[in-house]
């Protein structure tokens, strides 16, 4: 696919999106950052260190789970779940933040500072920031520590101080609008660790490349298990960065379908939704060209989902790419689908999985059936859901806090 | 070119800046033609975003000013179009880049010129990407204003050497330790700057008296005057006009002495 991969010089682009939008008072820092990254992504030392942290550390390999009961429930394909709600922290983000944290050690920084929706982001950048002993910043929407206090309690525990950001609708856009804010003011001493596969380059790559071990490593264990590739990979999208990492090594195995479940929220046609792919149209924000919720002045949407890290108005540049190639396909997925997803892979394979992670459950729960007994999914299960367990109690209507 | 450049050929100027519709139509209306009638040499207005991630709290509170207002970009145009009426002072916008690309580079520039706009401020449009409207600016006779920052540092050379109308030099990042030797790093960097062109260079950010504008005048072409004009403007009061006009005066003899 040779369509597919980036122009060498610049590599900033995916086709039309991505780039650097972003302020003059950042571009030398992001130049920097940029120079430090590729001078040290295919260093040994780096890369040893990195690995030594993944598998030491953050419990890499994760499993790759043949899911026997969903699988003859649902009658149809074969289902294998990516368990990266296995690693440490409970999610994937830790893949990406022991890489940047590493980047950010080398360049000299003492302080790490990064956005988060639901908080796993945060929780995993306070704790490589605790591990490191390095300052740690972390801005969250208020509305997001309201519907998340365990992991703003985790982020303090680890050291880490939490900005409720309180600016616009105060959730994930506006986090990581102060998070932007904060380095402008103070790029000295300080890194930013960013959570999704968003923003200017470098930042979208690198986060393709630090999740990438999610598909490199989901590769090597269906071709063990089964002896080929798996038909189709699921993961869910809001920024975009457990998917990329999903996907990565499969891009080129044009057989291999990659689907993405972006959190439709009430609806994909209501305007609470957050399916930025599907309703969304070109724009230009935090620093990329990308696919975003906007209005016809361009304006930035505020957007709805019950799944704090799934509710941002753009996507990350790669996967605007990806669905305009039409190499991935992007779905929406409500809340009500979501939610029925996150009871039913709990009583069925003993596993509550992240609400975010249930967007794509519920996804396969749809085309399993529609799928010979003969074919593969690798489903990402992107982080684990005991953070989600008081909201979805509520959402039943069962009052489980205090 | 447009007529920006020769503004600065033989005085300091004075660049006060407002946020279009903040707090309503005719305020921003009768504000733009009181600055002009007080001193202002180019006036910036804001063309309000949703995410403005380069503004301080006070212009932020402008634009959640406007957009309660209902501001739009066809608002801003008739704001302009208005006030066109009565003044004929130099007028630049100051905006995001999504606004720009949501309308249409093509027709947003068309509309720029209609307009007698002489210029364009994109924060979030830095030299790398500035390819993407330059040359649909230039064929409307739009001077796209670049931003260079006490960081730019090595990228000073080639953003003043594709710079037109004037540049926005960044006064300050807030940092701690860099504010001491302010004015001297401000002055080197401005020194570097002229090294390679000869377009003008305006300061602003976090300039508020007529003290620190004839100090800042002095190392450069100009001052950009936002918080402390918009701070005016919020208080929204019977004398509002009255208020604009005598600190337009303050300034522009602030920085007339030594011209």
């Amino acid at each position: 696919m040779k369509e597919m991969e980036k122009e060498t010089t610049p590599s900033r682009h995916y086709g039309e999106f991505g780039g650097q939008y972003i302020p003059e008072t950042l571009m030398g820092e992001l130049d920097r950052v940029a120079a430090a990254y590729n001078k040290y992504k295919d260093d040994p030392d780096f890369l040893k260190e990195l690995h030594d942290l993944l598998n030491n550390y953050a419990n890499r390999p994760s499993l790759l789970y043949y899911a026997k009961q969903m699988t003859e429930d649902l009658g149809g394909a074969k289902i294998y779940l990516k368990r990266e709600d296995l690693n440490h922290t409970g999610a994937h983000k830790i893949n990406n933040v022991i890489g940047q944290a590493l980047l950010a050690k080398r360049m000299g920084k003492t302080r790490l500072i990064a956005e988060t929706g639901a908080g796993q982001h945060g929780v995993a950048t306070a704790t490589i920031a605790a591990l490191f002993n390095m300052d740690c910043e972390i801005f969250m929407g208020k509305e997001d520590t309201e519907r998340q206090k365990l992991n703003v309690y985790r982020m303090e525990l680890l050291g880490a101080k939490v900005h409720p950001v309180t600016t616009g609708s105060m959730v994930l856009k506006d986090a990581v609008n102060a998070t932007l804010q904060e380095w402008t003011q103070r790029i000295d001493d300080t890194f930013y660790v960013m959570g999704s596969a968003v923003g200017p380059y470098p930042f979208p790559e690198m986060v393709h490349d630090f999740q990438s071990v999610i598909s490199k490593e989901s590769k090597q264990q269906i071709l063990e298990a089964e002896g080929r590739l798996p038909d189709m990979v699921v993961a869910c999208v809001g920024g975009g960065s457990n998917a990329i990492g999903s996907f990565a090594d499969y891009i080129d195995d044009k057989d291999v379908q990659l689907v993405g479940c972006e959190a439709a929220g009430k609806g994909v046609d209501t305007d609470q939704t957050a399916a930025t792919i599907e309703r969304g149209s070109v724009g230009i924000f935090h620093g990329m060209k990308s696919m975003f919720l906007q209005n016809k002045y361009g304006q930035i949407d505020k957007v709805y989902s019950i799944s704090a890290g799934l509710d941002y108005p753009g996507v990350g540049p790669e996967h605007a790419h990806l669905a305009e190639l039409k190499r991935a396909k992007y779905v929406g997925i409500t809340d009500d689908e979501a939610v029925d997803a996150f009871e039913y892979i709990a009583k069925i394979e003993g596993i509550v999985a992240a609400i975010e992670s249930c967007h794509a459950v519920a996804y396969v729960e749809k085309i399993a059936p529609k799928m010979r007994k003969d074919q593969i999914i690798i489903c990402t299960l992107s982080g684990r859901g005991d953070k989600d367990v008081a909201s979805i109690a509520k959402y039943r209507g069962v009052n489980i806090d205090d | 070119m447009t007529n920006l450049k020769q503004i600065f050929s033989n005085k300091k100027a004075f660049i006060p800046f407002l946020v279009a519709d903040d707090p309503n139509f005719d305020t921003t209306v009768e504000s733009i033609i009181t600055l002009a009638e007080n001193g202002a040499d180019i006036v910036e207005l804001g063309i309000p975003f949703s995410d403005p991630v380069a503004d301080g709290p006070v212009i932020q509170d402008a634009d959640l000013r406007a957009f309660a207002s209902g501001v739009n970009t066809d608002v801003v145009f008739d704001i302009v179009e208005k006030a066109r009426q009565k003044t004929d002072v130099p007028i630049i916008f100051l905006t995001y880049l999504n606004i720009a690309f949501k309308y249409g580079y093509e027709k947003f520039c068309q509309k720029c010129q209609s307009l007698k706009i002489s210029g364009l401020v994109i924060p979030d449009l830095p030299y790398e990407e500035h390819n993407e409207l330059k040359p649909i600016a230039n064929k409307y006779d739009i001077d796209l204003i670049p931003l260079i920052a006490p960081t730019s540092g090595d990228r000073i050379e080639k953003i003043a050497k594709t710079a037109t109308g004037f540049i926005y030099m960044v006064s300050s990042l807030g940092v701690t330790g860099v504010r001491e030797d302010f004015s001297t790093q401000l002055k080197n960097t401005i020194e570097k700057i002229k090294q390679a062109t000869d377009v003008p260079v305006a300061i602003g950010f976090g300039i508020h008296s007529p003290e620190q504008a004839e100090k800042l005048s002095a190392i450069s072409d100009g001052v950009i005057i936002g918080s402390a004009v918009v701070k005016i403007i919020a208080k929204n009061s019977a004398n509002t006009q009255q208020d604009l006009a005598e600190y337009a005066k303050s300034i522009k003899n602030a920085i007339s002495v030594k011209a």
